[in-house]
């Protein structure tokens, strides 16, 4: 398979200087945050529906927009998750046309941010970096170690200490040096900007980040295609560093603008825990100043108390006249209990957040019934399974023994079924409670 | 009183190089003060075009953001670390 090259440089929204590729993320002039600029035209040519259907079914199929350096051969299939039907989950919270984008099941490592860092490793093998490494709540840690080891780079990967054990170990299982940071994240990403400024490493969501943050746009690609190549009316995104949801709007206005889509007005929602809500509270308060939070809640990958992205967030999440909410923890265990029950898809609690948001927008009339909606589920809940801890616990043995078996029912269900019943009665056996 | 003001790599080129230097200013409008003294190249840099300092530059005292400690009314102690951040790198999961 041969992938198109995409022409792209890193270009400063704020001021408009260019500054070819080099990695860097912040605008020297300005400090401004530095992105990504195509050539659009070249994109005519080379992003069509015909090239795009034609490439295999993974994130690489849209490499012609993102940003590839020429000679790459990407290996790992990442992307390309389903996009489910939620006629159960619906049900339950009045929706009529919801959809689950399904990222707790994105290879190699159950969330979104494979895709993310498989586009910034790309780049950090290119500009020549022989260790990578990345400041990260979890998923990211778990995604760039995985990765590379895959591809022979070494991983020096900062968490905050408190961080989730599976999410600990899902990350020295692939090799990679993680050091435990004592702080939230806030406190471990200022160390990361020191160290990517003092040793000459790769720091995916560092100086890789106009880089790494693309990646996302694939998310947005994925479900335009997945509904037959039309937009839908809603996205309902967690939010964390505030990166995401803009990116799945940026892949909507490009396909807009390549003629891959008919144009049409989307709202984008966002959701947060209470518990680190700096984006939900400044949407609610009509601003795009953002105060720092000190986070304090359970879903811990969304706890960035000073989100990079939060202003442009919360500006564009208004202009498309969305919103946004945030939920308490015990929503976002119901959250991710309903989604499971539902449409037998276990999240992590991040997704508890974005599942309780949604509910609460429906039942606020903030979306319609009818509306097409597609919900972001971006990590997988055998992650975080410690949420859950309080919520089940584990039932006494059973003898193997039919009469055992159906003493444990009568003791968990009180009376026996009929038919049962009367066997019992045959038997001689009294009724037990 | 003195207090130690660390710079991100990007800003030393309005600096001669220093990475970090010394300041006596007691509080945050002090230290804009000294600087637009001291490095008149990195002040025009950190600054936009009312003279506030630019919106993607956070500022931390020790381990803690500046806005917590009360923004601009902080009163730097001796020894205090005063570092100088652009926001880019924040949030990722
Ligand atoms: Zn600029």
């Amino acid at each position: 398979m041969e992938y198109s090259c995409s022409a792209y440089e890193l270009k400063c929204n704020e001021c408009g200087k260019r500054f070819g590729n080099q990695p860097l993320s912040a605008c020297p002039d300005c400090l401004a945050p530095l992105e990504i600029a195509y050539d659009m035209e070249l994109a005519r040519v080379t992003f069509t529906r015909a090239n795009i259907t034609a490439g295999p079914f993974n994130i690489w199929r849209y490499a012609a927009l993102l940003p590839i350096p020429a000679g790459f051969q990407p290996d790992l299939p990442v992307g390309f998750t389903p996009l489910v039907r939620a006629k159960n989950l619906g049900k339950r919270i009045g929706a009529k046309n919801l959809y689950i984008k399904n990222d707790a099941v994105c290879f190699p490592t159950l969330s979104f941010k494979d895709r993310v860092v498989s586009v910034a490793l790309a780049n950090a093998q290119k500009f020549g970096f022989d260790v990578v490494g990345c400041s990260s709540t979890g998923n990211l840690a778990n995604s760039v170690a995985a990765q590379s080891a895959r591809l022979g780079l070494k991983a020096t990967i900062l968490v905050p200490a408190d961080l989730e054990p599976a999410k600990i170990l899902n990350t020295q299982v692939y090799g990679a040096r993680l050091v435990r940071i004592d702080g939230n994240y806030d406190h471990v990403n200022r160390l990361c900007t020191q160290i990517a400024d003092e040793y000459n490493w790769g720091f995916v969501n560092v100086n890789l980040r106009p880089y790494y943050a693309e990646g996302s746009k694939t998310v947005g690609y994925e479900i335009a295609e997945q509904l037959g190549w039309r937009l839908p009316d809603n996205v309902v995104c967690p939010m964390a560093g505030g990166s995401l949801i803009r990116k799945i709007r940026k892949a909507f206005n490009e396909l807009i603008e390549l003629g891959l889509v008919e144009d049409k007005p989307v709202r984008f929602f966002g959701a947060q825990a209470t518990g680190c809500s700096p984006i939900s509270t400044a949407v609610k308060q009509g601003t795009e100043d953002i105060l720092p939070q000190r986070p304090n809640t359970i879903a811990r990958s969304l706890a960035i108390g000073n989100p990079a992205d939060g202003p442009a967030a919360a500006k564009m999440i208004r202009a498309t006249g969305g919103w946004a909410e945030d939920v308490s923890d015990i929503e976002i265990v119901s959250g991710m209990q309903e989604l499971a029950e539902t449409e037998g898809i276990f999240t992590e609690t991040a997704g508890g957040v974005t599942i309780a948001v949604t509910a609460r927008l429906y039942a606020h009339g903030r979306i319609s019934p009818d509306e097409t909606t597609v919900v972001c589920i971006t990590g997988n809940g055998l992650k975080t399974t410690d949420a859950l801890s309080d919520q089940y616990h584990p039932e006494r043995a059973v003898r193997p023994r039919l009469v055992d078996f159906d003493e444990y029912l009568r003791e968990l269900d009180g009376a026996p079924e009929p038919e049962l019943a009367e066997e019992l009665a045959i038997a001689g056996v009294s009724h037990v409670h | 009183m003195s207090i130690k003001v660390v710079l991100p790599a990007a800003f030393v080129r309005h600096t001669d190089g220093q990475k970090q230097f010394a300041s006596t200013a007691e509080n945050l409008p002090g230290l804009i003060a000294d600087i637009d003294q001291t490095f008149p190249a990195l002040s025009t840099q950190i600054k936009d075009e009312g003279g506030k300092l630019r919106k993607f530059i956070n500022i931390y005292v020790n381990e803690e953001d500046i806005r917590f400690l009360g923004g601009e009314t902080y009163a730097f102690q001796d020894g205090d670390e005063v570092m100088l951040i652009p926001s880019i790198a924040g949030g990722s999961r």
